[in-house]
């Protein structure tokens, strides 16, 4: 018992990991909020562009001494609009589009890291993350962007649920879809680019992805799967800290496995969606979907 | 014409060009109250694009729309669109009720909560399509015909007068056809009008008081006689071209 309560309290002696907890615990959450919209929309490929392309922006930004995070965030939204914009040409697929700028982002990037050597060291922190090494003033700006990030998809939560189940029709009613698009392009932007320095451009995927599946498994309420996107989010990370702690692993890796655990967990036991309810399950038990008119 | 009435829905001259190549072009239409008109023709006839149209989805080159005599760029806001059931997400986690409300969106207006009113007409709207004992099932466990009836109650849900309803026939069993039909009636009964698109010329004969048919332009209207007409439907069909062609040595 003592062992155990060591093992959880232990960590928190040193403020470097008190300030890598707040700061996990503070990005599980958001991601958590908005990937329930990245997962339902289908927008995944999108993060993962948007993420890739802050890479340019940070290197720009550290050449001229700015604000990094300032300078992904430009980086990723410009991509962000530029995507949406440029797929409102019909003869392109969105997918299309996204590829040919997430490619172009990511090579402007290397180029850019590849003018000096001297770089390399504190770009891989942007790739990999350095969680165990955010500042008391990271955790400040993580915080209050994130509770922003999260007040604004709670304020346009019911159009972008309208927009989400069906466009034409939001359009139709005369919802501005177009503008809610990029809205919602810009929050997924800000969040990856808030949690870059936490887990890393790579990875940062994961943390926006994984949590809202695992709850989309879990649940058919909208409100339900956003609060457990959020709390399996925020358990994750904080307890891939523990993980990474206890056994002096790399800290990002260890928050993105643990919340692939969650997933493959829930994927194999949710109790109607799961594998073994589906195995469990007798053919003439089938759940209630109804046929009738 | 709507029995001297105004009409909810009327086109004039309307002429939709979509990467340069004219879609629709000359349109005269007019839907009045408690009229239920079937609009019939071949795949790529415009049918889709008159609705589109009239909603204001997209833009006029030629000609005018007028919904509830009210013109401009926003008059198709306030017509109900119940659009083909593959262009809704079914697969999003909610429920009846809350995707039927989703069609007051833009009546709640930004930054607000539904109110009474809001609730009152969704109930109101469930209880029209008869699911007001599914309201808590999510949508993504519903049959097709439920499907169908939910696109309506959204499109009810706002209070409009007119409906533009595109193929709610297609793929459905008869049994909710025959339901369908049935709402559909008591829409028009209580002072609604209702435009379709449809395949289903049996459908159409049965249910519409009147038939368009459209081939780019509206080749022919008048009462559901007129689908035994055989020159007017090869018209409307572009089988009179064809089969001359054919015929030809």
């Amino acid at each position: 018992m003592n062992a155990l309560i060591a093992f959880l309290t232990d960590p928190w002696q040193l403020p470097f990991m008190q300030r890598a907890f707040a700061v996990a615990a503070v990005i599980g959450a958001v991601c958590g909020v908005v990937g329930v919209y990245v997962v339902l929309r289908g927008m995944a490929f999108i993060g993962d562009a948007v993420a890739h392309s802050a890479f340019p922006g940070v290197a720009l930004a550290y050449a001229f001494q700015g604000n990094l995070l300032l300078g992904g965030a430009a980086a990723g939204i410009t991509t962000a609009v530029l995507i949406a914009f440029v797929s409102q040409n019909r003869r392109l697929k969105e997918d299309t589009v996204i590829g040919v700028f997430f490619a172009f982002a990511f090579g402007l990037g290397i180029v850019l890291v590849s003018t000096r050597d001297s770089w390399t060291t504190d770009l891989s922190s942007f790739l990999f993350g350095q969680v165990l090494a955010v500042s008391a003033a990271d955790v400040w700006t993580v915080a209050v962007i994130g509770a922003v990030l999260v007040l604004v998809v709670l304020a346009i939560g019911k159009e972008l649920v309208a927009v989400s189940l069906d466009r034409e029709t939001a359009r139709a009613a005369g919802l501005p879809v177009f503008r809610l698009d990029l809205t919602l392009y810009v929050l997924v932007t800000t969040t990856i680019v808030m949690s870059l320095e936490a887990v890393g451009n790579i990875l940062v995927l994961a943390l926006l992805i994984t949590p809202a599946a695992t709850a989309r498994m879990l649940t058919e309420r909208l409100w339900a799967m956003t609060l457990l996107a959020s709390a399996i989010g925020c358990l994750g990370s904080t307890a891939g800290l523990y993980v990474s702690y206890a056994y002096d692993l790399a800290a990002g890796g260890s928050v993105v496995v643990v919340l692939t655990g969650f997933f493959v967990l829930t994927w194999l036991l949710a109790p109607r969606h799961g594998l073994l309810a589906k195995i469990v399950r007798r053919p003439d038990a089938a759940p209630p979907v109804t046929t009738g008119p | 014409m709507a029995d001297g009435t105004d009409p909810l829905l009327r086109l004039t001259g309307a002429t939709v060009a979509l990467g340069g190549r004219t879609v629709l072009e000359a349109a005269d239409l007019s839907v009045g109250a408690g009229e239920l008109v079937a609009l019939i023709g071949p795949n790529g006839a415009g049918k889709t694009t008159l609705l589109r149209a009239a909603l204001g989805l997209v833009p006029l080159s030629a000609g005018e729309v007028a919904v509830e005599g009210r013109t401009g760029r926003r008059a198709g806001q306030g017509a109900g669109y119940v659009p083909q059931r593959h262009e809704f997400a079914w697969d999003f986690p909610i429920d009846i009720a809350g995707a039927v409300l989703t069609g007051r969106t833009r009546r709640v207006g930004w930054l607000r909560r539904p109110d009474a009113a809001d609730r009152a007409a969704v109930e109101e709207a469930l209880e029209l399509t008869g699911l007001t004992g599914l309201r808590r099932r999510p949508v993504g466990e519903l049959s097709g015909g439920q499907r169908q009836r939910v696109l309506v109650a959204r499109a009810l849900a706002a209070g409009p007068r007119i409906l533009l309803l595109d193929e709610p026939f297609t793929g459905v069993d008869v049994p909710t056809q025959e339901l369908l039909n049935e709402l559909f009636g008591r829409l028009a009964a209580e002072g609604r009008g209702l435009l379709m698109t449809t395949h289903d010329l049996a459908a159409a004969a049965r249910t519409c008081g009147r038939v368009v048919l459209l081939n780019r332009t509206v080749v022919a209207q008048g009462g559901p006689e007129l689908l035994a007409d055989p020159d007017r439907m090869l018209r409307a069909f572009g089988l009179d071209r064809a089969i001359g062609t054919v015929a030809a040595p």
